[in-house]
Formats: C-alpha cells, structure tokens, sequence
C-alpha cells in the first residue's frame, strides 16, 4: 500500500488555515469597533456632553468656549492614554503569559508594574525628581525588578519565578506604601496615581512620550510573536525548528517589561489590565492566545473602567485602577475554579 | 540560504551525522562520555538501552538540544553547532520525548510550524509550504483531523500528528525520541511503519529512540545497544541482538528465537514467573509420567498372571 492514496493537497491545505484566520479577522475587527466606540464614549459622552460636530470643530482648530478646554486638554488625552495604556499592559501581560505558559504570570501579578511605582514613588520622595524623570525611574525600576526576579528564580522553571515575583509584588507595594507616609501631602496627593492607576493627569505630553515609546516596540514585537510562537511548543522542539530560545526568551523578557514599564511611568499600574486581556483575548480565539486581540481587549477593559469611574459616583473622579482592581479579583477566582475543572491553565 | 524545495518522496543525497569523542551531560552530571558513532547514511538506526543508560541524552546531543563538554557532532562533516541554528533546522529534525502543544492550536496550524526554519523574514508562507504541509498530512494519516483542535484527538492521533509536524520540517535527517511512548502496540506498529516507509521512499537517515526491543530489531538497519553512557554493542539487529547483549544491557535473561513473520531476532524474557510455571509443568508431567508407570506395571503384572 502507498503512503501517499489520499488525495491531500497544498490547495487543500491553505483552504483548511484560512478558515480560522478569517474568523480572527472578523474577531478583531469586531474588537476594533468595540475599542472605537469605547473611545467615542469617553470623550463626547459623561459629565459633560459633546455633539459630534462640535467634537470635529475642535479638532479642527476651533475654539468653543467651555468645551474645547474640557475635551482637548482633559477627555481625549485622557481616554487616548487610556487606549495606549490598555493596548501595552495587554501585549506584555500576554507575552508573559504565553511564554511561561501560566496565566498568573502577568507582569503585575509577578511585581514587574509595582517595581516601576515603587522607584517611581522613591525617585520623587527621596530624590525630589519631577516630570520626566519620573518616568525614566519608572522604567529602570521595572527592568531592575525584572532582573532580580529572574536571577532568583534561575532554575526553578515558570512557577519558581511567579512564586519569586509575587513576593517581590507583595514587597513593592509595602515600599510604596511606606514612602507615601514619609511624602508630604501635596506629595502624597500626586502619588496616589502609582498606587492603582489613574488617567486623571493625563495630558498631551503623556500621550505623547507612550506613543512614540510603542511605535518603538513594534518592530520587536513583530519578531517577539514569531518567537513566541516557536516557544509556545516548548524548548526542545523550539529549538529543533530553528528557534534561538535563549536569545528568544531574552528578547521576550525585555519586550514584556518594557510594555508593562512605559504604560505604568504615564498612568501607574492600572490593575490587573495585563493579568485580564490575556486569558479573555484567549478565549475570545477558541484557545489560541493572540497578541494584537490582547491589545485590543486591554484598550477596551481600560476605556469601559475609565468611563465607569469617572461617571459612577456624581461629581468624584475615581482612578481607573479601582474599577479594573474591582473586576480583576473574581476574575482571578473564576480563573482559578475553571482551570481546576479542565486541569490546564486559563 | 533556502535549500531548494523538495518533496516528500523525492530520493535524495542521505546525510550522515556522526559523534566523535561526545561527553554530555546537566551540570555537573556527566552522563554520555568520550563517545564516538556514526548514524549510517539513509538507514534506520534505532537506539536501545535500559533505563538512564544515556540513549536519550545522546539523541539530544546529536541534535544540538544538548551543547557537549567535549567532542563534536557533524553533520556531513560540519560541526553542528558551528551552523545558524535556523539552517541545521532545514537539515536536522528533532522529535522530543513529550513534546508540548501549544493551547487551542488546530492541527494543520501544528503541522505548519514544521515549516518554520524554511520561513524568515522575506521568505513568507508560500505553495511550497502548503504541498509540504499536504503531504506530511497525508503520510501519516492524519489529513482528516487537519481542522480538529489538538486538545480533542487521542494520544495515537497526536502522536501521528507531531510526527508529521516533524515530517513537514523536510529535513535530511530525522531523529525520535520515543515516539511510540503512551501508544498502543497497533498505534505503535504504524507510527514505525510510517517512519520506515518514508525512510525508504526519501531516503533519510533516521535515529530512533526505541524501549521495545522486538520492534526495534524489526524495524532498525542499525540496532545501537547502549550502558551506562557507552555504546556495547551496534550493527544489523540480526548479528547483535543476543541473549548474551540483553543479559548485559538490560541484566535480563532472555532466549533469543527468529521472530515468525520476518525471521528478525526476537528476544522472549525468562524471568521469576517462567521458573514458577517450569516447575509447575514438570510436576504435571512428573505426575503423568507416574500414573503412566503405574499403568505399565499394572499391565505387567496382568501379563504375569
């Protein structure tokens, strides 16, 4: 008997791999309407309404008594930071997260995001650094926090290293705590945002810098997702198709840090942003993880929490990361209830 | 630089990878020695050993899994770790032990990742993809579960499924890591018939990894019989397969008879349960042979009255 009777093709093939790309198609496009929408919410609509013809004036240039100070200096940088914040936790939390095949190892669940807040907090109480310094701290602290995880967790595999960082979590925000009691009040004020995260003093700079550091970062994320589909097999075979897996892993490393630090320096770690989007993206696509659904499902848990906690008490503005931190903890007990019931991870 | 693309069941130039002076091992561990071998070109080697005897560490070894502390491995005559990891990939294929699947991921898209040493980054996925995907499918019967997600087939089926992942990888030579563990012997008969048949058919050469010694003696060109990090004994499985090899590999005492359908040796374990039904035997026919006694001397003491 042949080895080759069936009628198998190449045709037949690129038929069978294009059905579930044109479902993830729809899915993000889907998700992209979702996200726009979000968007248009947070800015035209709340505590102060916006018709969309006066929204596109004031885009073009044209100044409206009242409104304009509102949504251009106030609701759009707010909810464009929200989009870009959301977008980066929910790429690094997936690159965590597929790369140490657990779905608790989110870079704010592992202590990565509290490692940015805790130098950021110390660089101003301590040093007295404003403005962008602030951030720079932010990003050094989180690849420090990065560092050290990973030098104490060598050889313990996945599950060492999320047991080390969410020690190292619990330790940064007893830093952070301990240093806003030593901050004077308009200090501590300031500082509360690097404890859940806030847009509230979100402005055009913010925007700015997180935009420009992401437009960075893509080209590495399109290696980082080739990669990270090599690794997704395991090391052994991973390296038998070819994949440098340390130099892979490295390269990873860094680009999820860098993803959780940048959000985190312009809006403090907004909760369990990155430890949400994953797992939900997840599911979204029938099992398979996928970091661009991940970006979007992060924008939009942002934009949905941000509108939540600007307009869910009358006249308060809550910092988005209580929303997210309130949504985040039954999520983390449902995680852990399904994926005891199927015996796999998320 | 892109080999040019060949299918499935074209003949080819065979490769030879060999060892020479290799010493693996983790750490500290030292586990394979000062050890030299050549997996002879376009035949079906298959590695056998007991337990922790280094057969596995030597496959991993031979296919640059494991970086050794001394010695090289070439592949037709270069050293392997002194090529791009991404081009030995296009020449040398590894299926590990327990390979794991990636969540939610369908079969064909599996079987795709085979092709990843052949793609970079102005090479994208092309017809060439597809036909090689295609014909792994077909080799080992696995085309009908091409849109079925991993998760839901049986250990035979994705056991077939990974070894067409490997197949797809279209490389000159193909090493196994046990890839019958978890499989039922008819599961086990066709993942080997699959693997012999395309070594036939492509001329590959082909290392296996292999527990079941009557399947390795009927399937090896070259049986590789392994100790304590050291080749013992290698050749045509007829010529080294023994009673005397088993009882020093696997401290087992064996008979050694010709396997009935193709005359290959096939080893039959004695062990403590065959004294025990030995001896139950001889006193059945110690017994059978008294009662025949008693018989006789009946019918001589008839003949005497």
């Amino acid at each position: 008997m042949s080895v080759l009777d069936r009628a198998t093709t190449g045709a037949w093939v690129r038929q069978q791999r294009r059905a579930p790309r044109r479902r993830r198609a729809w899915l993000m496009g889907g998700m992209g309407v979702l996200v726009f929408a979000l968007l248009a919410l947070n800015v035209l609509l709340g505590s102060y309404t916006v018709t969309i013809p006066d929204f596109f004036a004031m885009l073009g240039g044209q100044t409206i008594p009242g409104a304009s100070f509102i949504v251009m200096e106030n609701k759009l940088p707010q909810a464009l930071l929200g989009l870009l914040a959301g977008a980066s936790f929910g790429v690094a939390g997936a690159v965590f997260q597929t790369m140490l095949r657990n779905p608790l190892a989110s870079p704010d669940i592992i202590g990565i995001s509290y490692g940015a807040s805790a130098t950021a907090v110390a660089a101003v109480v301590l040093l007295g650094v404003r403005g962008a310094g602030v951030s720079v701290a932010a990003i050094v602290g989180a690849l420090l926090v990065a560092l050290l995880i990973t030098l104490l967790a060598r050889g313990r595999g996945g599950t060492g290293l999320i047991l080390v960082g969410i020690g190292a979590a619990a330790f940064m925000q007893a830093a952070v705590t301990f240093l806003l009691s030593r901050a004077d009040i308009t200090n501590a004020q300031e500082l509360m945002v690097w404890l859940t995260g806030s847009l509230n003093s979100a402005n055009w700079e913010r925007v700015t810098i997180l935009s420009v550091a992401l437009l960075l970062l893509v080209p590495l994320l399109a290696v980082g997702s080739r990669d990270l589909r090599g690794l997704a097999l395991g090391d052994d075979t991973a390296a038998g198709l070819g994949f440098n897996v340390p130099r892979a892993r490295l390269l990873l490393t860094i680009l999820g840090v860098l993803l959780a630090a940048f959000p985190t320096a312009a809006a403090g770690p907004i909760a369990f942003v990155a430890f949400l989007s994953g797992p939900i993206a997840k599911r979204l696509n029938r099992g398979e993880p996928s970091l661009p659904l991940s970006a979007l499902v992060g924008a939009a848990i942002v934009l949905a929490a941000h509108f939540a906690a600007v307009n869910a008490i009358p006249g308060t503005s809550l910092p988005v990361g209580v929303v997210t931190g309130a949504l985040g903890a039954p999520f983390l007990l449902w995680l852990l209830i399904s994926s005891n019931r199927a015996n796999q991870g998320g | 630089m892109p080999k040019p693309h060949t299918p499935l069941d074209l003949q080819q130039q065979a490769a030879t990878l060999s060892a020479r002076g290799l010493s693996l091992g983790y750490g500290d561990r030292h586990i394979v020695e000062d050890l030299s071998a050549e997996l002879p070109a376009g035949k079906v080697t298959i590695i056998v050993g007991a337990n922790a005897c280094g057969k596995s560490t030597l496959l991993r070894g031979l296919a640059r899994l494991l970086k050794p502390s001394a010695g090289v491995v070439q592949l037709n005559g270069t050293d392997i770790h002194k090529v791009p990891t991404r081009e030995l990939a296009r020449e040398l294929g590894i299926l590990p032990q327990t390979p794991t699947a990636p969540d939610g991921i369908s079969v064909s898209d599996l079987v795709g990742r085979g092709r990843s040493p052949h793609q970079g980054w102005f090479r994208q996925w092309t017809a060439a993809d597809d036909d090689a995907v295609a014909a792994a499918l077909s080799v080992t019967g696995t085309a009908e579960l091409a849109g079925r997600s991993i998760d839901e087939l049986s250990g035979g089926q994705r056991q077939r499924v990974w070894i067409a992942m490997a197949l797809a990888q279209e490389t000159d030579v193909l090493l196994l890591d046990e890839p019958t563990t978890y499989l039922d012997l008819a599961h086990q008969v066709e993942v080997l018939d699959v693997v012999s048949e395309l070594n036939a058919r492509r001329g590959i050469t082909v290392a296996i990894v292999l527990h079941d010694l009557n399947l390795a003696a009927r399937y090896a060109d070259h049986l590789v019989a392994m100790k304590g990090g050291a080749i013992v004994a290698q050749g045509a499985p007829g010529e080294v397969l023994t009673a005397e090899l088993v009882q020093e590999v696997f401290g087992l005492e064996s008979v050694v008879v010709a396997d009935p359908v193709v005359g290959t040796p096939m080893v039959v374990p004695i062990g403590r349960r065959a004294a025990l039904l030995a001896d139950a035997a001889a006193q059945r026919l110690s017994g059978l042979a008294g009662a025949a006694t008693q018989e006789l001397v009946q019918a001589t003491k008839g003949v005497q009255a």
